[in-house]
């Protein structure tokens, strides 16, 4: 190729100037108010609701303490009879003539969160794996049918079935349960995990599986050696996107729980009634809420990143 | 090593779609080389596929020594695919490439086995140096080679080739024709092999198998079916320049049988008279190849190619008078006549 005939090909300086700001724009514009939740997490109550709002000011860890306690305010004699502080927390607290009285539900709600998330990630993912595998190799009757149904399962709201399926989970017992909010998620992200997983099936030619089988490996065995492994980039960003909507899901998990399966989503605003806005408290709740998924893309981005330009990009 | 025997094969794809392969019956004995050569959907892969089990036959019988394998699985049938592409686990080493059949549940070998045998076909394609690489690390008559080295590493009753050397550019399909040979020779191999190369056909092949819409329309040595074809379609698939098809009366020849309704002349068959005799022509292009010259001919208002010395005193015009000798006659239907 010609040094002409290369620098027709190379994008013109300002497209590549247009499309840097473009990125830096959209990026200011989502990542303000992460800056600014992750800001207030550090606040004091005070500071939060200043106005104007105070971009400089000076740390304090009273949000974080007040989202992990439950403090009980206190008359000014009791607090004299008190001996003093053990722990810088307990100071803090003090300070605002309050004793902590225990230890709030936030961590339990994370755990939950944690365990119908990556529960329901590693079901959808995995059934969604076999069911691909099969739409995408065998003669399935109505094959076509059968995807659009799957498909069809995420056309409405969630909230057009929110009643049916909470009056379906209190008979069945499954109401403010673990297993129930991992099956709920499972069933409404397995759509998206077949559709996604079958395009990546799709591009593995059949000849290794059949090299395999000839080799004496079974289908399965066949599968397992040599498909599954070119899957991962695939699975990867499936998983992604399955975790991030289980995870961020909201109206379910506040009609189905309640208690014991709460998630941390419908967890969160229930800060705020006690005893006033807590914004500092919400926020380092928010700001930990976001560091798995954050994380998780964090680990997997290589893989998120040839996801998603899958099929515009080839190898 | 074994035979390889089918009986009537045919299979459709769909029940209403026409055969891919049509009652196809052959024998390939046991260390022969068998070349099915045809156009592009003619039934060849189709037939190599249903040998190694990969399609089920819809009627007919599948004999590997002797054994009816039809119903088989391909992982028990003892036989080995090369496949024209997308054959080597690019998540997988050289080495784990070639070690892969040799780990299968079905014939398990011990570590020490697997080395030897992976070292032993390494060197026998001279790609020891390799070994540590990725799969995707290689070039494409490496990638190749690895390929063609996972179907050696087991002995398997047949091995089964589907136009294994297409995707290789001239100098490497060369060397890799030679290698084969060598291979199933020293193995005493069984090989049934897919192309649609003519060369790779007439070089390699003990047997050669010519499709045509599923059938089986000609079996014989590469001699066979280059001196005496069956057909019209089969002459067609052999020799360069591609066989010429003349009307009956258009060149004065020898014995013409009753209902010729086509003469076949190959270039052999063409003679450049210098006596006067025959019917004049001209030489209307010239291609130089280095080691002779093809002279395209017009006689009549027909265009034909006949071979050349590469030093040709003719040049492009020049007039000359051509007979034929002991042509290929052909009847109405392209089926070959005989005496």
């Amino acid at each position: 190729m010609s040094a002409g005939a290369q620098a027709a090909f190379r994008p013109k300086a300002w497209t590549g100037r247009l499309a840097a700001a473009t990125v830096i724009v959209y990026a200011l514009v989502t990542m303000v108010p992460i800056a600014w939740i992750f800001m207030t997490g550090f606040k004091t109550p005070q500071d939060s609701i200043s106005y104007p709002p105070k971009a400089v000011f000076e740390p304090s860890l009273e949000g974080y303490v007040n989202l992990f306690t439950t403090r009980t305010r206190q008359t000014p004699e009791y607090m004299r009879s008190l001996p003093p502080p053990e722990t810088w927390y307990d100071e803090l607290v003090r300070s605002r003539s309050m004793v902590i009285a225990g230890p709030s539900k936030f961590g339990e709600r994370f755990t939950n969160s944690l365990i119908i998330g990556f529960g329901s990630t590693f079901f959808s993912v995995f059934l969604g794996t076999l069911a691909a595998y099969a739409f995408s190799r065998f003669t399935v009757p109505l094959k076509d049918d059968l995807l659009f149904f799957i498909l069809s399962t995420r056309m409405m709201p969630p909230i057009a079935v929110a009643i049916p399926i909470f009056l379906m989970y209190r008979t069945l017992g499954l109401s403010d349960t673990h297993l129930g909010m991992i099956i709920l998620y499972t069933a409404v992200n397995v759509s998206l995990s077949v559709w996604l997983l079958k395009g990546f099936v799709d591009e593995i030619p059949r000849e290794y599986e059949e090299a395999a089988m000839i080799d004496g490996y079974s289908r399965f065995q066949a599968f397992y050696k040599v498909v599954l492994p070119q899957m991962t980039t695939g699975i990867a960003a499936t998983a992604i996107f399955c975790l991030i909507f289980a995870w961020n899901e909201y109206a379910f998990a506040l009609l189905l729980t309640s208690g014991t399966a709460q998630t941390a989503p419908p967890f969160i605003p229930t800060i705020i009634g006690e005893g006033g806005l807590d914004w500092p408290a919400v926020a380092s709740g928010t700001t930990i809420f976001l560091l798995p998924v954050l994380f998780f893309t964090i680990l997997l981005r290589k893989q998120l990143l040839r996801g998603i330009t899958f099929g515009a990009v080839r190898k | 090593m074994s035979e390889v025997r089918l009986e009537g094969v045919t299979k459709r794809y769909t029940p209403a779609a026409s055969a891919a392969v049509d009652d196809v019956s052959l024998t390939l004995t046991d260390g022969g080389f068998a070349v099915l050569l045809g156009p592009t959907g003619a039934g060849k892969t189709t037939t190599l596929r249903l040998v190694a089990g990969l399609e089920k036959a819809d009627s007919g019988r599948i004999f590997i020594d002797d054994r009816d394998v039809t119903q088989e699985a391909p992982s028990t049938r003892d036989v080995t695919f090369v496949f024209q592409q997308y054959s080597l686990y690019p998540h997988l080493t050289v080495y784990d490439n070639l070690a892969f059949p040799l780990r299968s549940p079905a014939r398990r070998q011990s570590k020490s086995e697997v080395e030897k045998r992976v070292t032993r076909v390494a060197e026998m394609l001279r790609i020891p140096h390799k070994l540590k690489n990725k799969a995707t690390q290689l070039s494409g008559g490496e990638m190749q080679r690895v390929a063609i080295g996972r179907a050696l590493v087991r002995s398997p009753s047949v091995y089964l080739m589907d136009e294994p050397l297409s995707s290789l550019d001239a100098k490497l399909r060369a060397e890799l024709r030679l290698e084969l040979k060598r291979i199933q020779h020293d193995l005493g191999a069984t090989i049934l092999y897919v192309t649609h190369d003519q060369v790779e056909a007439m070089t390699m092949a003990s047997r050669i198998g010519v499709l045509s819409e599923g059938k089986l329309v000609q079996f014989g040595t590469p001699r066979q079916i280059y001196e005496d074809p069956d057909s019209i379609y089969v002459a067609e698939r052999l020799g360069t320049p591609q066989i010429n098809l003349l009307p009956v009366d258009l060149l004065p020849s020898g014995a013409i049988l009753p209902g010729t309704a086509r003469i076949g002349a190959r270039t052999e068959h063409l003679r450049i008279e210098a006596d006067g005799s025959g019917v004049e022509g001209r030489v209307v292009r010239i291609e130089h190849l280095g080691d002779q010259s093809h002279l395209h001919l017009e006689v009549a208002g027909h265009a034909l190619t006949a071979l050349a010395d590469a030093h040709t005193p003719l040049a492009e015009g020049a007039a000359i008078r051509l007979t034929l000798s002991e042509p290929l006659c052909f009847g109405s239907d392209g089926r070959r006549l005989r005496a």
